[in-house]
């Protein structure tokens, strides 16, 4: 058990490493230098220019050789410095994220697990049961194999322009201050709603076929017709299918949840929502290199965390992981 | 008179596909009593699998399509599936062909058993599971197989495990299929006695053992069927069936042994001629006359059940010539 902790934790690390070293290069090598450009606002004296120049390459950490910006880099981020925004200068990135991030986490974290919960339940109905299979997955076919962008505009415009339950765009009305109170609360759910259940909708299809496909093979498989043989009931059969089908869900939604973080970002800009995924598209748009950089690494450290403690499940909820672990020491 | 526990009156079943009916049960006339052990041998795909699935388990394209089958007097293939599941594990039971993939990997042995019972309305209690306990110490296991994963288990210790498993509630009747075939030779010998051991505690009534093992169905099986594609070629006590056979296809199985009636290890049914027939619409006849040596007119015509000794039938229209010398060939 502690090995494959071991293993796992290594290649986390390393995997983080590659993403950071990457995320650390590719503004450096995108043509284009954030300094120039913020300097050509510039319209003081040439001595001033020159000071503001050092200074802002030192904020940025530009400068020096690129092995010394590279140190610099993974000392600032280990104390959580991110750089400073160019554009908002000079705010600094990390604060920026802290901003948005949580808006993501808002979103996805009820989406995501919601979505899978029931998309196992309905799955497996799904499989057993022809009625459900025959009227509700084509629908969630749909649902899945149209892009994120499709979907997100087809859901404003139903819900948003046609019927105007939901309003799009912020996370709340302009003009209205946070407040812990009950109009602010549903100011807030009312414009959460529409992005929440775009990426609910998605999820809700991607994890219903699955399980619907996993609960078929599962109720056929050898196991399963001992079972029957014996005299069990279809009940019982069911869970056993259920506890097997869901371990490859559990998997499933390790592997996913980088597109459905990337689906989100889609979303975001569709719905005009706060999170890292306008941020990002703002920041492109922007040339605003430090705020994309920072919202992308703490994407990746997201996805990355999320992965490791879904992989850590895994090991609790799979007995051959934790046998054949456990076998080896 | 001896107590009949399964009775099987010109049962057919066959699978329906787009392309046709596959016979693959036609016509099978067997009585078992209470206390025999009745071995079931043929070539692969001659039925036999088909057979007990047909008892037990049969999948949704596996149809009944005539006869009867009457376990302890009552006719089950007419059963609603309710009623009979009922009787599953406690009248009839079944130890699988795929027995060493029969248990779902999530879950602990212990599981299993208690899941299974109390879909009987039998209480897994400690005094149940101590007598599973004892159950494993005569299949030779210790009791720790209980808390373990079939993953955690061997192939022999799973066989073992499974015969304890579907003998659990002393069903009359259990339905062998290969339970040798995966196994090294001590352990099909192991096993094989097992069911014997079974038996004569009377933990089981009676059973059927399917192999194409004719050397080790010899040791254990008290009477012998022998099935050509889908059809009964013969069905007797095993003495009479390995000594004086009277259809060609068991005359040829058991001449394809290295040597005849002799216990014997390692031995595979080969040596006869041609391959069995295509059991997807086939049509009337003996089904073995294309590789029989005794072939005659007759023989297009299907044959009858002849009796030809004591609880000893053949289908053959030529049997009184099988056996003979001039027809002995090798
Ligand atoms: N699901 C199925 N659909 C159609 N035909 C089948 C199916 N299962 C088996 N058959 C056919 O039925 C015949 C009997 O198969 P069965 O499995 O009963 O053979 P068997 O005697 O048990 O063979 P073995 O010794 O290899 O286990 C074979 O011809 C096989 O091709
Ligand atoms: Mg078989």
């Amino acid at each position: 058990m502690g090995k494959y902790f071991g293993k796992k934790l290594i290649i986390y690390i390393i995997t983080f490493f590659i993403a950071v070293t990457i995320n650390w290069l590719a503004p450096r090598f995108i043509p284009g230098d954030p300094v120039t450009s913020l300097l050509a606002q510039y319209q003081g004296p040439a001595a001033g220019r020159q000071m503001l120049e050092t200074r802002l390459r030192t904020l940025f950490g530009l400068e020096g050789s690129l092995i010394q910006q590279y140190i610099n880099f993974w000392a600032n981020l280990l104390r959580g410095d991110l750089g400073r925004s160019i554009l908002q200068f000079p705010r600094e990135v990390s604060e920026i994220v802290k901003n948005n991030i949580i808006y993501d986490i808002a979103v996805l974290l009820p989406a995501i697990s919601l979505s899978w919960i029931v998309g196992n339940k309905i799955g497996a109905m799904a499989g057993e049961n022809e009625k459900i299979d025959r009227y509700i997955m084509p629908l969630f076919y749909g649902f899945v194999s149209s892009p994120y962008f499709w979907f997100a505009i087809i859901v404003v415009f139903v819900f948003a322009h046609s019927l105007g339950w939901f309003p799009t765009a912020r996370a709340y009305g302009a003009g209205v201050r946070p407040a812990f109170t009950l109009n602010f609360i549903i100011v807030f759910l009312r414009h959460w709603f529409l992005p929440f259940f775009t990426m609910f909708l998605v999820g809700l299809g991607q994890w219903s076929i699955g399980m619907r496909n996993m609960v078929i093979y599962e109720i056929e498989s050898n196991y399963a017709n001992y079972l029957r043989s014996l005299g069990a009931r279809q009940k019982l059969i069911r869970n056993y299918a259920f506890r097997n089908g869901v371990l490859p869900q559990v998997t499933g939604l390790a592997i996913q949840l980088g597109q459905i973080v990337s689906g989100a970002i889609t979303v975001q800009v569709v719905f005009d929502y706060p999170g890292l995924g306008r941020l990002m598209y703002q920041a492109v748009q922007q040339q605003d290199f430090f705020v994309l950089q920072g919202a992308f690494l703490s994407l990746i450290l997201m996805v990355l965390a999320a992965n490791f403690l879904i992989d850590i499940i895994y090991m609790f909820i799979d007995p051959r992981i934790r046998l054949s672990y456990s076998e080896e020491e | 008179m001896a107590e009949k526990v399964l009775e099987l009156k010109n049962l057919q079943a066959y699978y329906r596909h787009l392309k046709g009916d596959v016979k693959a049960v036609d016509g099978i006339d067997l009585t078992v009593n209470r206390g025999e052990i009745m071995g079931v041998a043929g070539e692969s795909g001659c039925g036999k699998s088909t057979l007990a699935y047909t008892l037990i388990n049969a999948p949704a394209h596996l149809k009944h399509m005539g006869g009867e089958a009457y376990l302890n007097g009552k006719e089950i293939m007419s059963m609603s599936s309710g009623e009979f599941r009922k009787l599953r594990l406690q009248n009839i039971s079944l130890i699988p062909q795929y027995a060493l993939d029969a248990f779902s990997p999530t879950k602990k042995i212990k599981t299993h058993i208690r899941d299974l019972v109390r879909q009987h309305g039998v209480s897994p209690n400690d005094e149940f599971m101590e007598k599973v306990k004892d159950r494993l110490k005569i299949v030779n296991l210790d009791p720790s197989v209980l808390s373990r994963y079939a993953m955690e288990l061997s192939g022999g210790m799973k066989q073992r495990v499974i015969m304890t498993i579907s003998s659990v509630l002393d069903p009359d009747f259990l339905i062998a299929d290969e339970i040798t075939s995966a196994l090294d030779v001590t352990s099909q010998r192991f096993v094989a006695n097992m069911l014997v051991n079974l038996r004569d505690k009377e933990i089981i009534g009676s059973a059927i053992f399917i192999t194409h093992d004719l050397a080790i169905m010899y040791q254990i099986a008290s009477r012998i069927m022998v099935m050509y594609a889908g059809h009964l070629a013969e069905v007797g006590p095993a003495e009479e069936i390995m000594h004086n056979p009277k259809h060609p296809y068991t005359e040829a199985l058991i001449s394809s042994l290295p040597r005849v009636g002799i216990q014997h290890t390692d031995t595979r049914l080969h040596g006869i001629e041609g391959t069995p027939p295509d059991l997807t619409e086939i049509g009337p006849g003996c089904r073995f006359r294309f590789r029989c040596s005794y072939r005659t007119d007759k023989c297009d015509e299907t044959p009858r059940r002849e009796q030809v000794g004591e609880r000893h039938y053949t289908a053959c229209w030529n049997y009184e010539q099988v056996g003979s010398d001039s027809n002995d060939e090798q």
